[in-house]
């Protein structure tokens, strides 16, 4: 179970200081599937790099299972129990994506079993696991190999950083797949995404809206998502592809008037 | 000899070098602080001293496929200072692998210094793949010095792969490689380098390609950390209607420093030449990632690095 307690972020540009996160607490209770949606800008991002370590709050705390890990680096937390999915996955000259797994596993896994991670997220695993993760990978196969780093790690907490950026509609369509069945096989783990897509807010249980570094509101998909519909918040990918019409996302008067300064 | 306390890239290379001496067949010489410790010809290769003592000779019969050399050099003394010259005659339409290397283990006071100049005379239409791997040891305050001279003259059709590879202990380095390549030659070469503690490394490059249709692909990865230097001076000459390209990736850490210089001469209008370079410290992304699946800093430092120069 994961808390986080009346969560600051600050940031300071020139002599200004500017709230990106403004008391913000929720709780990822466990076996749960929860998304964070909300505008762009709004601070999502800023979230996961918080629970991650990668930033330090300016004030709250942050529990993992009633431990306090507001002060633990990346490394500790990792260890601890959480794995992070960037938005933008790195690349790396000369290390493969067999390194990669095997260090995410954290033993030499064997090559059979590496691959199975990769087959977990749709890419044919004989085809990729000697690639360098360099340049030569497309965004979509970055992004799976991404996910498949965390799905070989298995931890109690998995945070994924909006999957669907950057990659195009016929690869995520196929990534929902994997989200779907990880939410099928969620055991005692906890998964956090951020997304905006509503395939994936239609497999929550929880969703909580960010926007302008606040809470906007939180609670059962049920609830939340009909409000959601048909706003930046919750895209529709799949009708292209199902043959219904694309629904243009519009951007709301008041989202609209906070967009910019992504965190 | 006893490798101690190992890390990540001392492993790999390692087990590189002994890959390469598990090789069982094949001509070699083996060289051992300045005296010949063994040697074999075979039947299309065959090595002989040279007259003056001043070092070997190889010959390689034309149409000579799939046939290795193992031309290795160990120094294990402090204070010695050996300077060899192999000239390697490869005929027509042949297909081999040369190895050399040097590895020196200096754990006195006084320095060690090996300088290798290996010619290589490569007929036409043959294919050779070279890998020249150097590696110092020691905890003495003698250094560990390597200047090795390549020189490369390729004939009509031929082709060359070089992989050289420095990744530690060697104190002070000055590589420089020439080549001339004729028409429909194509030369390719990738160079490791790593530095630390105050060491020293220059590796000048200059190829000429003299021949329509030749090429050149010049690669070289370095990473400088502590307080190490390099230079890198990569030139390329295009004389013919011809296609080179060099690239000078680099990766600085610590107090590291590099200067790369790239160089590129088009005397001829249908020649293409390209050059990049780049240094940089390791992206912090890079080292989050990693961090993220439960390594320290440290430890994702030298899985960076490791792969980089892999």
């Amino acid at each position: 179970m994961l808390e986080l307690k009346n969560i600051r972020f600050d940031v300071q540009e020139g002599t200004k200081e500017i709230e990106i996160i403004r008391d913000v607490s929720f709780t990822i209770p466990d076996n749960k599937f929860v998304v964070i949606t909300g505008p762009n800008g709004g601070g999502k991002s800023t979230l996961a790099r918080l629970i991650a370590g990668i930033e330090k709050p300016s004030g709250g705390t942050i529990l993992l299972d009633g431990e306090d890990i507001t002060e633990k680096s990346i490394t500790d937390r990792a260890r601890m129990g959480i794995s992070y999915a960037m938005q933008q996955p790195v690349r790396f000259k000369g290390i493969q994506v067999l390194d990669l797994l095997r260090l995410a596993v954290g033993k030499r896994v064997s090559v059979a079993d590496a691959c199975q991670y990769l087959s977990k997220v749709g890419l044919c695993a004989k085809d990729y696991i000697k690639r360098e993760v360099n340049a030569s990978l497309s965004g979509g196969e970055l992004k799976r190999i991404e996910i498949a780093t965390v799905l070989a790690r298995g931890t109690k907490l998995s945070v994924f950083d909006e999957p669907e950026a950057g990659i195009d509609l016929w690869s995520f369509q196929n990534l929902i797949q994997v989200f779907e069945q990880m939410r099928d096989s969620i055991k005692d783990s906890s998964i956090l995404i951020i997304s905006h897509q509503e395939r994936i807010l239609e497999i929550a249980d929880e969703i909580i809206v960010v926007a302008d570094g606040k809470i906007d509101r939180m609670g059962p998909r049920e609830e939340i998502l009909p409000s959601l519909i048909g706003t930046t918040s919750a895209v529709g990918t799949c009708a292209p592809l199902g043959g219904k019409p694309v629904p243009v996302p519009s951007i709301p008067a008041e989202a609209a008037a906070k967009k910019g300064g992504e965190a | 000899m006893e490798f101690k306390k190992m890390d990540e890239i001392q492993k790999r290379i390692l087990m590189e070098v002994a890959d390469l001496h598990s090789v069982p067949e094949g001509a070699f010489n083996i060289r051992s602080d300045g005296q010949l410790a063994g040697r074999a010809s075979s039947a299309n290769i065959e090595i002989v001293s040279k007259e003056d003592g001043s070092g070997i000779d190889i010959h390689i019969k034309d149409g000579t496929k799939n046939e290795s050399v193992h031309i290795p050099v160990i120094m294990s003394k402090s204070g010695l200072h050996d300077v060899v010259y192999n000239d390697f005659y490869v005929g027509e339409n042949c297909d081999v692998i040369i190895v050399a290397g040097c590895g020196i283990s200096n754990c006195g006071g006084m320095d060690s210094e090996h300088d290798g100049i290996h010619r290589f005379y490569v007929g036409k239409n043959s294919k050779v793949r070279y890998v020249e791997k150097h590696y110092g040891e020691g905890d003495g305050t003698g250094k560990r010095i390597l200047n090795p001279v390549t020189e490369v003259y390729m004939e009509e059709g031929s082709t060359v792969e070089m992989e050289m590879v420095q990744i530690k202990g060697v104190d002070s380095t000055d590589r420089s490689t020439i080549a001339k390549v004729a028409a429909n030659a194509s030369l390719v070469v990738k160079e490791r380098l790593m530095t630390h503690g105050e060491q020293y490394a220059a590796s000048a490059y200059t190829v000429d390609l003299d021949g329509d249709g030749s090429s050149a692909d010049i690669v070289s990865r370095s990473v400088a950390r502590d307080k190490s230097y390099q230079k890198l001076d990569l030139r390329i000459n295009g004389n013919a209607a011809c296609s080179g390209h060099t690239e000078c990736d680099s990766i600085i850490m610590d107090e590291g420093r590099i200067l790369a210089v790239p160089q590129l001469e088009a005397n001829c209008t249908d020649s293409a030449l390209i050059h990049e370079a780049a240094i940089g410290k390791i992206a912090g992304d890079q080292l989050i990632k990693l961090m993220t699946l439960g390594l320290t800093e440290k430890e994702a430092e030298e899985q960076i690095v490791n792969g980089f120069l892999k």
